[in-house]
């Protein structure tokens, strides 16, 4: 154990070196690309905003069934079967037919050649199932039909996500796919993120509806509350325009009225039929619904063959801005709800960064102070080595750009405190074997070699609890777990070869010395 | 040489002890979950204006119907930290912004808002759960692959003592338990086996070498002869650990403190849990033997 051959030697201090240099690239800035690398600092550290967000896929559902009942009967109807008391209940289709016409819905339903019910290979399963309970054919998403639901709303939430906060201009978000209904939302640098949240709120649905009195409307009808007060108007459910027809929205201020609007222009199938629903219905009022709220319902004077016009509602320039850019980004598949929010300020950062380091300084200190009265000039080998182990440890997580945590500068305190105990086996173990041993380089070389595997289990089972950690924790407790593990490979480095060597070279030179530890 | 042995049973009683009364205040006293685990909102605040106290600032805040409203100081006499449950209103935090501007001036910075839902906590409490008993199976596993089963026992009764011991002097304390103290709970699992492995691995070694003393001897020779590198590494992970608890900031000192608890059981369990197991079980030199055939 007590031999270094000269290209290890070598080998040993160009590595040293190599992350000494990472780690000082933290501090100085550095011309090369290659060496210009830095700890990413956590949210926790730099001030930020984490949001966890799920999608509430219900109303999804809800209207994949809804077109499914104008699907199914067209579909039957050329078959000439007639679907009775078709209703949606409970995320579920109900439905009758006589009973000579049963077997064929079944067999609908089943094949695989299906038009309505598409069948999924990779699953080997249909998108939906269907079952008869005492006459009544009940139809709902099947488990797998449910997760290509899922997933595909949360791609297109994502992208809508992605999009508005492009728009409000953040620095370096981070925008990841969690599970598949969540989406989770990293923000560093904001420390407001009231905005943001309540953007991310919206569904940002926008249709273009007529006012009616007529509740015979052949597409239906419904009530619809005003955004900014109880009254309540009875719109029709056929959409004239909706938001995906907009090429652009901007806020914009009417110099006629003085009031904040926003304008949109068109698609151009978009602007036929907004020209063609203004020809028609002059007089009439469209009702403009967002999230269904009226938001105002103007009354038409004019044909509005341009394809562009102006929302107004007693916007304040904020609110239009909002509106104007919620409608530039698209509307959301289905509402977003923010399950889990974490924002710290920048200024608690800051303080925490002092804090870590204060007690990151101060603990090294008294570490290394106890183990130099402990061991002499054993200690300050040890403490060399505890030095470049830091060195060490910061120049990997450089090296991998890693996120530096709170927790994280925790996990390097305590490598400071725990690395010393391989050195201490080591130590203690050459102090036993010196008691029969004369023979100093017999001594410490058999110390070295039978604490070894006491080194090694010990510090397997401190790296097993950081991966489980670095696997279950999130966030900030990962850093921790990144900092514990990494902390003990740095550890054994330095002790296997930066003590060892420094030990060997020593203890050369003193062969005769005795009372040497 | 120290007669640790000759209070093995003594110990033994006071671990039984301290576990089973652990156990009574985790059953009917139960633990002060934090935000993490129960849901709700915290929020850290910091005053600019030195009239502004606890009570005053509780009076304020318990009338904005947040439901049940804690509020304390955090570190110092400026810094609040105010908790409640969830409630329905997602604009909470900007209706107490504009509240406590209202009421107190432009006085408040608020310097960290976490919120939780209910699902989300529901799911970290079982993935904290899990990790924890993850860990503890991984351990018993790797120790029988790297000694024998009574060597596999004994580490892990020591583990569950040492885990069993820190929550139930969280929950005499009422100290809150959050996502960093399953971070320390863990890594408490990792120092003690570290602790534990040391002592084994010498006992092993002088179960090799001496075939007639007996277990009880045989794990007293192995603590002392281990013992002053125990105490070394306590004392230096202790030295790190008041640092991070006296310098490292508010947000760390649960962590640390029950870190530091951990490694105080850690140490003794080592000694008088996972050893005096193995004198129960009769490990003798056959019991290795075999495992080298």
């Amino acid at each position: 154990m007590l031999y270094f051959s000269k290209l290890r030697i070598i080998f040993v201090s160009t590595f040293t070196l190599f992350f000494i240099l990472f780690a000082s690239s933290n501090i100085f800035k550095s011309s090369n690309d290659f060496l210009d690398k830095k700890i990413n600092l956590g949210l926790d550290l730099q001030g930020g905003s984490y949001l966890l967000l799920e999608i509430d896929n219900r109303p999804v559902v809800e209207q994949k069934l809804q077109n499914l009942t104008i699907t199914l009967r067209n579909y039957f109807k050329e078959k000439n079967i007639r679907i009775n008391n078709l209703k949606l209940q409970n995320q579920k289709l109900l439905f009758s037919v006589e009973d000579q016409f049963k077997q064929i819905i079944l067999d609908v339903f089943n094949d695989k050649e299906s038009d309505f019910n598409p069948y999924y290979q990779r699953f080997k399963s249909h998108q939906l199932d269907i079952v008869e309970e005492n006459n009544i054919f009940i139809v709902n998403f099947s488990k797998q039909g449910i997760i290509e639901l899922k997933t595909s709303s949360q791609d297109q939430a994502l992208e809508i996500v992605r999009r508005r906060i492009d728009e409000i201009g953040t620095n370096e978000p981070n925008i990841l796919k969690r599970g598949n209904d969540r989406i989770l939302v990293e923000l560093p640098g904001l420390d407001d993120p009231m905005r943001i949240k309540s953007l991310l709120g919206k569904t940002a649905n926008l249709t273009f509806r007529f006012v009616t009195n007529n509740s015979e409307d052949s597409f239906g009808t419904e009530k619809l509350k005003y955004e900014d007060s109880t009254e309540e108007s009875m719109v029709s459910k056929r959409i004239i325009l909706s938001g995906d027809n907009l090429l652009d929205a901007q806020p914009r201020m009417n110099n006629e009225t003085n009031e904040t609007v926003v304008s949109f222009t068109l698609d151009r199938v978009g602007a036929k039929r907004f020209g063609k629903a203004t020809s028609t219905g002059i007089g009439k009022q469209l009702a403009i619904v967002l999230d269904g709220k009226i938001i105002s319902a103007p009354v038409i004077r004019d044909t509005i063959a341009s394809g562009s016009g102006q929302i107004s509602g007693g916007f304040t320039f904020q609110s239009a801005t909002d509106l104007a850019l919620l409608l530039r980004s698209g509307a959301l598949p289905a509402p977003l709800n923010i399950i889990e929010e974490r924002t710290v300020g920048p200024d608690l950062g800051q303080d925490s960064i002092k804090a870590g380091i204060i007690a990151l300084i101060i603990g090294f200190i008294l570490v290394i102070a106890f183990i130099f009265v402990k061991y002499k000039i054993f200690g300050l080998i040890t403490n060399f080595a505890l030095i470049i182990n830091l060195f060490l440890l910061v120049g990997v997580l450089t090296i991998f750009e890693a996120t530096l945590t709170l927790p994280g500068i925790a996990g390097i305190i305590l490598t400071v405190g725990m690395a010393v105990d391989a050195n201490v086996l080591i130590f203690e173990r050459i102090k036993e074997e010196l008691k029969n041993e004369k023979n100093n380089l017999i001594a410490f070389d058999s110390g070295y070699t039978k604490s070894r595997t006491a080194i090694l289990d010990a510090n397997i089972t401190t790296l097993l609890a950081a991966i489980i950690l670095f696997f279950m924790g999130s966030g900030p407790i990962k850093g921790f777990s990144l900092t514990l593990g990494i902390g003990i490979f740095t550890t054994l480095f330095s002790v296997y070869f930066i003590a060892r060597l420094l030990t060997v070279l020593y203890i050369s030179k003193n062969k005769e010395k005795e009372g040497l530890i | 040489m120290i007669a640790f042995n000759r209070y093995y049973n003594h110990f033994n009683i006071v671990s039984i002890t301290l576990v089973v009364i652990s156990l009574l205040f985790l059953v009917f006293k139960g633990l002060n979950y934090g935000i993490d685990f129960k849901g709700g909102t915290l929020i850290e605040l910091r005053s600019n204006d030195s009239k502004i106290n606890v009570s005053s600032l509780r009076d304020n805040l318990s009338q904005m119907n947040l439901g049940d409203v804690s509020v304390k100081n955090f570190g110092n006499e400026k810094d609040f930290l105010v908790k409640f449950e969830n409630n329905n209103n997602k604009n909470v935090i900007e209706d107490i912004k504009i509240n406590l501007d209202k009421s107190f001036g432009n006085n408040f910075s608020f310097r960290r808002v976490e919120n939780v839902g209910p699902k989300v906590s529901a799911e970290l409490l079982k993935s904290g759960v899990i990790a924890i008993s993850v860990a503890l199976v991984l351990m018993l596993i790797y120790i029988w692959i790297r000694f024998e089963w009574q060597f596999s026992l004994g580490a892990i009764l020591a583990l569950f003592h040492d885990v069993i011991v820190t929550l139930g002097l969280f929950s005499l304390l009422e100290l809150e338990i959050n996502l960093s103290i399953i971070a320390a709970i863990l890594t408490i699992v990792g120092y003690s086996m570290n602790d534990t492995v040391v002592i084994f691995d010498r006992v092993r070694e002088n179960l090799r070498k001496y075939s007639d003393i007996k277990i009880y001897e045989l794990t007293n020779i192995s603590i002392n002869e281990t013992l002053s590198r125990t105490l070394i590494t306590s004392i230096t992970t202790l030295l790190a650990l008041l640092s991070i608890f006296f310098f490292g900031g508010e947000i760390l000192k649960g962590f640390s403190l029950a870190m530091i608890f951990g490694v105080v059981f850690g140490t003794y369990s080592s000694i008088y849990i996972a050893n005096t197991i193995l004198v129960r079980l009769r490990v003798s030199q056959k019991t290795i033997l075999k495992e080298d055939e």
